[in-house]
Order: structure tokens, then sequence, then C-alpha cells
């Protein structure tokens, strides 16, 4: 249906630049997630493709056609925002129908394609309500049968989970991949949850700041973060990071020693680091195990039981906790010792510039 | 927060008070239309009199009423259409898409109410007689929408406040140009808002005597001229000046009152949410 690609996209509001430089492509059918902290730039990124907001530099073409210049209403796509901004005047027909009227296509057909979407998202008893008569869930399916009802190039969505109760959410969620894979649509989606990104995303762009940290799937991001800062924002609960020196390096990998004088062996490339720069050691939750004869030793500060999964909060030293995942079954207790074993293999080491010292081997689901 | 019985009585009263206060001269006035001329000259003022219409019957044999009501309908409602037709866009504009200039733009839209109106009669009375619109009607809307653009556009401007752009955002998403944008979603949302800036300008016109009484002569003065015009230099006439400005006053007193939810839920629009 579509392809999108952005070159060098800058915006800036007066001195200030919020978006510094993007260059990104977005395949035909492709499930695009912005993902990054508030304030990152994803929304106003999204708002530049849809044409709410004027790009200061750069280009973006739709289907190889420059489309900078040309006004939202022109471009083709459909958006969903963050609070449904459903029409409240209309009801849910009319609504879901809008856009085909503006276009003036004859009732007939719109009645029919209005129906076939509310049919897709379960809204067909309500078409006849008004928004002001529909729960948070139904608001949004109306807001995205609306997008679904234009058959447009691209889907954008802003948030549009962000103001649903938690169990709606991941419903929607479910129902929002289902919908990509129904409609083979070229969808890109805003989200500041982590837990949407991994789990409906193609690709994943991790946005900071204005600009791209790193583009991948959602399991290139988990296994292989280019940085410090994909490391720490892509997984939850979130990795763990110990500061540390590089003590050697051989074609096995880089021996790192913390500051507490434990040696953990990590197989990745040393690149440029020399023995005794300053690194920074990543541990995910699940690569540290509760073992009598583990290297780490520290003292269960905290114990969250979610019941399918336990996370300790293992104080040591200075550092901010450890966060170590276990199983339910754990019956560690608060304000007793514990020693932890490391998985080496699935640690990360980061430069002191914050770069990912690459892995020798590349995880076995990521192609 | 809640009033004790005496405050409360108090309050009532002030309230009585001055509505009293204020529906007084009316009061007064449609009495003395009642009057004959003796009776409405005498002292101590008369409470309990025949009530006789002569004074509405001598007025209406004077001057031809209807011909200046409808005129009075045509202008107001001309002027006020007129000013909501600049208004609207000029509003959209400011609320949806405003620069940085915007708000002293409509400061300075403001402050030219401030300006006494006879400061500015004698360059209007000039452009007026050269442009041949001296007691026209076409004259007069001009001047009535002029006079009411600054209020309109402000009223306007502080509902479309309210309407959520991202509203009209996904109009545009889903392919709405401006008019279709205004026609379509600003309009509709905003209607009680526009239909009470719109009554407010309607009663502003009906009541504004500055302009018509000089810019007016016969052909297309309105009902403050016909009032005007029993206010003679050889003596007041009370009972057929009262009669005279009930008349004039008549239709926009009814038209209020059945308006009155209207104007009330404009004005307080926004204020309470």
């Amino acid at each position: 249906m579509a392809t999108l690609t952005l070159r060098g996209l800058r915006k800036s509001y007066g001195a200030v630049e919020a978006i510094k430089g993007i260059d990104l492509d977005v395949e035909d059918r492709e499930f695009v997630v912005f993902v990054g902290p508030s304030g990152c730039g994803k929304s106003t990124l999204l708002r530049m493709i849809a044409g709410l907001e004027a790009i200061t530099a750069g280009d973006l073409t739709i289907d190889g056609k420059r489309v900078n210049d040309v006004g939202p209403a022109d471009r083709g796509l459909a958006m969903v925002f963050q609070s449904y901004a459903l029409y409240p005047h209309m009801t849910v027909r009319q609504n879901m129908g809008f856009a085909l009227r503006l276009a003036r296509v004859p009732r007939a057909e719109r009645d029919r394609k209005v129906e076939a979407a509310a049919a897709i998202l379960q809204l067909g008893p309500y078409l006849d309500r008004t928004p002001k008569e529909l729960s948070g869930g139904q608001r949004q399916r109306v807001a995205i049968g609306r997008s679904i009802v234009r058959n447009p190039k691209v889907f954008l969505f802003d948030e549009p989970l962000s103001n649903l109760d938690a169990a709606l959410r991941g419903q929607m969620r479910i129902e929002l991949a289902r919908l990509h894979e129904e409609l083979q649509a070229t969808m890109i989606y805003v989200t500041h949850d982590q837990v949407e990104a991994m789990t409906m995303a193609d690709k994943i762009v991790v946005l900071q700041a204005g600009r791209v940290e790193q583009v991948g799937t959602p399991l290139q991001l988990y296994h292989h973060p280019a940085n410090l800062f994909v490391g720490g924002f892509i997984g939850s609960p979130r990795m763990n990071m110990l500061p540390g020196r590089i003590a050697s390096s051989d074609a096995a990998g880089v021996t790192v020693e913390l500051a507490s004088g434990v040696r953990l062996k990590v197989p990745v490339e040393p690149g440029a680091a020399q023995p005794g720069d300053a690194v920074t050691l990543g541990i995910r939750p699940e690569a540290l195990m509760a073992r009598t004869d583990g290297e780490l030793a520290g003292e269960v500060q905290l114990v969250e039981r979610l019941g399918g999964l336990t996370l300790l909060h293992v104080g040591h030293g200075a550092d901010l906790p450890l966060i170590v995942q276990t199983d339910g079954a754990d019956a560690s207790r608060a304000r007793t010792p514990i020693r932890l074993a490391v998985d080496a293999a699935a640690c990360h080491l980061f430069a002191a510039n914050g770069i990912t010292l690459p892995h020798l081997v590349t995880h076995r689901l990521v192609a | 927060m809640e009033r004790s019985l005496t405050q409360r009585a108090l309050i009532t009263a002030l309230g009585w008070g001055i509505a009293l206060l204020l529906f007084f001269p009316i009061f007064w006035m449609v009495l003395t239309s009642l009057k004959t001329e003796t009776g409405a000259i005498a002292t101590p003022p008369q409470l309990i009199f025949r009530p006789s219409l002569s004074s509405y019957i001598d007025v209406q044999e004077r001057a031809d009423y209807l011909r200046f009501a409808l005129n009075s309908v045509l202008i107001s409602v001309g002027g006020s259409v007129l000013a909501l037709a600049f208004a609207i866009p000029a509003a959209y504009s400011m609320a949806f898409h405003p620069s940085p200039r915007t708000r002293g733009t409509l400061l300075w839209m403001l402050s030219t109410k401030m300006l006494p109106p006879v400061g500015v009669l004698v360059p209007i009375y000039l452009l007026f007689r050269n442009a041949g619109l001296l007691d026209t009607q076409f004259g007069l809307i001009v001047i009535y929408a002029l006079m009411n653009l600054p209020i309109v556009v402000w009223m306007l401007f502080t509902f479309y406040k309210e309407v959520p752009n991202e509203i009209l955002e996904a109009g545009r998403m889903d392919g709405a140009r401006t008019w279709s944008e205004v026609w379509f979603l600003l309009l509709p949302l905003t209607l009680p808002g526009v239909a009470s800036t719109g009554l407010l300008s309607l009663i502003l016109c009906w009541n504004e005597a500055f302009w018509s009484l000089n810019l007016t002569s016969s052909g297309a003065a309105p009902l403050t001229t016909f009032i005007a015009s029993f206010s003679s230099p050889e003596g007041l006439f009370f009972a057929k000046l009262s009669a005279a400005s009930t008349a004039a006053v008549a239709p926009i007193l009814v038209f209020g009152w059945l308006s009155q939810r209207q104007l009330v839920r404009g004005l307080t629009f926004g204020a309470v949410k």
C-alpha cells in the first residue's frame, strides 16, 4: 500500500530544535513503533508525518512523492488521537463516515463501508449513538473505525491506548495487532509504553531528545541495544547497570572488573576499548540467578511477588539495588543475605561514551 | 460554603432591589404611555388612573411606526449578520492559528471600543456623504457591523478556545479543508455561543442611537430616530414620548425575554464547565 521515507527531518520552534535530523524508512505493511521518554519528540515526529506540524527542514516522501508541502487533508493518511478526538455532535455512524462525506462518496457506498468497519470492530449496535454515550474502549474503537473507513495509505496512532485502563489496554493491544494482520496496512504507532512497543512492532524506533537512538526489531533492541540509553529503556523491569573497568580482553571476550573486585568475562568485541577503560556492565534481571555459589553478594531489600514471577530488589553497596527476576516459587525473604550468579554471556558492556561493545554472537532469535 | 439564613435573606433582598431599580424606569415609561398628557406631568405622580391608548394613536398618526420598525429589523439583522460573517473567520484564525501578535490584535480591537464614537463622527460623516451612504440602510448596516465587530470577535474567540484543537485536527486528517472544518465541525460545536453572540449583537444594534441619529433622517431611520422625533424643542409631550419609546423597545424586550436562556448560557459559557 505505502512506503514512507524520512530524510534529515528537522523541526524547530524558534531557537529550540525539537527534531534534530531523522532518517527513517517505513516499508509497506510494516508496523513501526516510535518509542521514547516523554518530550523525546515522538509525537511531534508523528504530527510532522501527518502534516499537522510544518517540517522545518528535510524531506518526507510517501510512495516516492515529496509531501512536505501537501496539507494533512491531501496526504491520504489517517490518524488516531490519544484523546480520540471524536466529533461530539455526530453519531458513531456520522463520525466514521465523515471522511467519505467530505470526499463526496455516495450515501449507499458510505453506509456499506461504515458498516463493514463497524463489523470488524464490533461497533454494530452503537452506530446511532453519540460519542458521549460510549465507554472509553468503545470511543477508542470508533476512532480506529474512523480511520479504517478511509482506507488510508498509512495509519498513524498517537498513544491511542494511554487513556484506557490496564485490562482494556491489553485487550486493545491484541485487537490492534489483529487489525494490522487483517488490513495488511502500514502503521506508525507512538507510545511511551515499551510493552506496547515490544508486543506490536515489526520495527521499533527509539527516540531521545529529537534523535533516533536505534532502529530495529523488538528482539534486536532487547538483545543487542546499540547504546546505554536503549539498553536501559527497553526491557521491563529495567536492565541493571554496574560501573566497572576493563581488566583484559582476548578473542573470547572482555573481562570486566566491578567495583567490588568481582571479575566477569563477557563475550563481546573490545573494539577500541583498552584495559583500564571505564565501562558499564548491563545485566538483565533474568540474567541474575540466586545461587549459593554466586559471584555477587548482597541483601534482599524488597520482594515483589507477581504470582508467576518474583522480582527481588537486592542491595549491594552504594548503587541502585539490583533487580533479579526469579520464578514465583522463590522463597526469598526481605532483609536476608543472598548470593547471585551472573549469566555473563547475556550481559552487555557499554563504553564510557555509552556505545555498546558488540556481542561476538548474535542472539539466535535475531535474524 | 453554607450561608446563614440572614445572609441569604440579605442577598435575596439586594437582588430584588437591584432588579427593581433596573426595571423601574421601564415600568414608569409604560405607565406614563398609558396616561393623558396632563396626567403624565401631574404632581404628585398618579399611580392609579384610567389607562388610555390615545397617546399610541396620536403617535401612529404622526409617524409611521411600522416603517421605522422595519428599518430597525433590517439594519439590526443585517449589521449582526455582516459582523458575524467577518468575525467567524477572524476568530477562527486567531483561536486556532495564533501568531505572536494575536493577543495584541485582540486588545487593539477592543481598545477601539474605548474611543468615544463622536471622535470619528466627522470623518465618517464625510466618508458617508461622499459615498452616498447617508440615510441608507446599507450605510447603517456597515456602521453597526463595524461597531460590534470587536465584541463579536472577542466572544467568538472565547467560544472557539473551548473547542479542543484535536477535533479540528482529526477533521483535517479526514480530509477537511478550512471551510469544511469551520462549517461541519466548528460551527455546530459552538452553535450556542454563535447564537448568543448574534443575539447580543442584535440587541446592541437595536438600541444604538448615536449613529442612527447622525447618519439618517427619514429613509433609513430606525426606531431610535422615531423616539427622538417625539422629543421636540417646543416642549416635551411625555405621554407621547413614552408611548413611542414603549413601542420601540417592546419588540426587543419580547425578543430578549424569549431568548434569555440562550443569552445567559452564551454569556457564561466557559465560566461554568
